[in-house]
């Protein structure tokens, strides 16, 4: 080793998980090169032996996942290992008198090619997993199988990329952080870490380490930092100081035991959405952890705004108290009038725009029209008086809409201080449903996000949601909305804010665990969806596997 | 060779021929002795149902209707369960 110290070397790639992790540098040897010794002298009852014994060893990772993803993976890397179609062709490989290592890097290498150059991420990924079963047997092949990586109490672990089944196979401790020159923050192998609390970046191009280089492994920032200087450790500090314990629920705690939890125990928090006052009636608070969403258009389509007429403070004021009384101290969040695109008001929407989704909607119009919304924000910080009270502003597209707002309330505030009226300090939130804020909800004061899953998958897709024909394509589960909704939820863990879901996605039981899956640990929804939905919840599994 | 029966169904699953229907498939397939094929259109490639590569090779999307045939002496049971688990999308509720 050279006596000079070598300058700290950044390497910057995304955040896949987050978490801050240092010390030595471990490289990952990636599968068992064909020159292996012993591959060469193996024949093919030994191929035999060896693709046993791989599928023996990968039903028994199976077997031991809690992870779903993770055994969909190692159920299909088991199903190739019988695959007619390969036995087939390492038949007609054994005839023709082919070595058996070669065959089967040969008949793997073409599905892998296939797959690979599929234009869909997922099957691109499936490549990966293809490559590790292709590695694994031959490290069977090569009497090389079996090693189980065993990592020092701290250290970071270097890969190009990582298969599922390896992660799995790697006791991991909170001293451990991964860093790959490959990869993407939406694998499976990103998903399982951040269930174990594993700090990860991805995407961190070629790097080439010296033997016994130190690592300093920021999964928040996305960077690996190889011989950190002290500033580059109190810099990555910082960043992470704020990030929340491993497995961390997203929301605050709420001030009573969650009413759902996953199978592996993850509070989940259960709100309910509110359209009509009336609804509460039917509803008992003890079912939910709060209201999620109250759209107040009720109030202003009572009021006859057709006349004009706004519904005034005192009219507000009332059903606001309502609902905080009817909530016994649980959380409640209400939106700010949501007018425009699909909810017009004659006499206050822009009636003639060429494009009412895309046109003056939500805090546009509020922040155009401040006068309504001025009197809507005093009859919020009024109640808020008397309970805990959350204002939701729709729409929110740039950080400049809601610093206007956060001026309109304390504007309000101040108001009210001056005519002594009593009135609480709401936190103040925002709804996550155009691609910009999803992008760069880390540049919004915001106290809280709420991502309204109908609006964000239109817009991301194209697609309304009230033409039929196109209708499917606005769809959660659409791999683009569900990369916005992995980058609010990076940057909700990175400023420690709270982040939830209250579109019709979270009513629906079927696409729960794929939201859970993805980071989210809050869903407002519809009261008739909230006895499946919890059921849907119980049955989420998150644990990270052997 | 046995007569060869054939059938359509639509495929529901969200993700369309993703690797837990497709296993789903390629087992369910191997239950019978005749041999059992999809195809994304009537005029093939037909594509064996046993063989998980080939199966996800087809990248088989949300809404396609499959032509299924099948030949061999349980042919007909082979494609009333294989069109069964098409139709129920693959029994996605999870038994735990």
């Amino acid at each position: 080793m050279s006596d000079v110290s070598l300058p700290s070397r950044h390497f910057k790639g995304r955040p896949a998980s987050p978490g801050l992790a240092e010390g030595p540098i471990v490289v990952y040897r990636t599968g068992a090169a064909a020159s292996a010794p012993g591959l060469g002298d193996a024949g093919w009852a030994d191929l035999d032996l060896a693709i046993a014994l791989t599928a023996e060893r990968l039903a028994a990772l199976r077997s031991a996942a809690r992870n779903e993803q993770a055994a969909d993976i190692l159920d299909f890397q088991v199903e190739v290992l019988s695959d007619p179609t390969l036995i087939d062709s390492l038949a007609r490989a054994r005839t023709e008198g082919q070595p058996p290592a070669e065959a089967w890097t040969s008949a793997l290498g073409l599905e892998i090619a296939g797959l690979r150059g599929s234009p869909d991420d997922y099957f691109r990924e499936r490549a990966s997993d293809l490559e590790d079963l292709r590695d694994r047997l031959l490290q069977q092949l090569a009497g090389a199988a079996n090693d189980e990586l065993s990592l020092p109490q701290r250290a970071i672990l270097l890969a190009r990329d990582l298969a599922p089944s390896r992660f799995l196979e790697i006791q991991w401790g909170p001293g451990h952080g991964l860093a790959l020159m490959e990869g993407s923050p939406t694998a499976h192998v990103a998903m399982l870490a951040r269930a174990r609390g594993v700090a990860v970046a991805v995407g961190l191009g070629a790097i080439a380490t010296r033997p016994g280089s130190i690592g300093l492994l920021d999964g928040t920032g996305g960077e690996l930092i190889l011989d950190p200087s002290p500033d580059d450790r109190r810099a990555a500090a910082s960043r992470n100081a704020v990030t929340p314990p491993a497995v961390p629920a997203v929301i605050r705690p709420g001030p009573r035991p969650s009413i759902a939890c996953t199978g592996d125990g993850t509070a989940i928090e259960l709100m309910v959405n509110l359209n009509e006052l009336a609804e509460l009636d039917h509803l008992d608070p003890a079912d939910v952890d709060g209201i999620g969403l109250v759209r107040t258009e009720f109030l202003f389509a009572r009021a006859g705004l057709n006349d004009g007429h706004f519904p005034d403070e005192a009219t507000q004021l009332d059903a606001y108290r309502r609902i905080l009384a009817w909530a016994e101290g649980r959380r409640v969040v209400i939106r700010t009038l949501d007018a425009g695109g699909d909810k017009p008001i004659p006499g206050y929407t822009d009636m003639g725009g060429m494009n009412p989704f895309l046109g003056l909607r939500g805090v546009r119009l509020s922040l155009a029209r401040p006068e309504p919304f001025r009197t809507q924000v005093r009859a919020l910080l009024r109640a808020a008086a008397d309970g805990p009270l959350d204002i939701l502003i729709p729409m929110v597209t740039v950080p400049e809409e809601l610093a206007a707002v956060r001026r309109i309330i304390e504007e309000e505030a101040a108001v009210l201080d001056r005519a002594g009226t009593a009135h609480g300090r709401p936190r103040l939130g925002m709804m996550v449903e155009v691609p910009a804020a999803a992008l760069t909800l880390d540049r919004f004061d915001a106290d809280f996000a709420s991502i309204g899953s109908n609006d964000l998958a239109q817009y991301t897709m194209a697609a309304g949601r009230d033409d039929g024909a196109v209708s499917g394509l606005a769809d959660v589960a659409q791999p683009a909305v569900l990369a916005l909704i992995d980058s609010a939820v990076v940057h909700a863990r990175h400023r420690s804010l709270g982040l939830g879901l209250c579109g019709d996605a979270a009513g629906n039981a079927a696409q729960i665990p794929l939201l859970i899956r993805h980071g989210l640990r809050s869903f407002s929804m519809p009261a008739r969806a909230l006895a499946s939905v919890a059921q849907a919840i119980a049955a989420v599994d998150l644990g990270g596997g052997t | 060779m046995q007569t060869t029966v054939t059938a359509r169904a639509t495929l529901r699953h969200t993700e369309g021929l993703h690797a837990r229907p497709s296993v789903k498939l390629t087992k369910t397939a191997k239950l019978f002795q005749s041999r059992i094929e999809f195809a994304l259109s009537e005029e093939g490639p037909w594509i064996d149902a046993k063989s998980i590569l080939k199966v996800m090779a087809a990248r088989a999307p949300r809404d396609t209707i499959l032509a299924i045939r099948a030949a061999g002496p349980d042919a007909e049971r082979a494609v009333d369960a294989i069109v069964r688990l098409i139709e129920t999308d693959f029994a996605e509720e999870r038994p735990e």
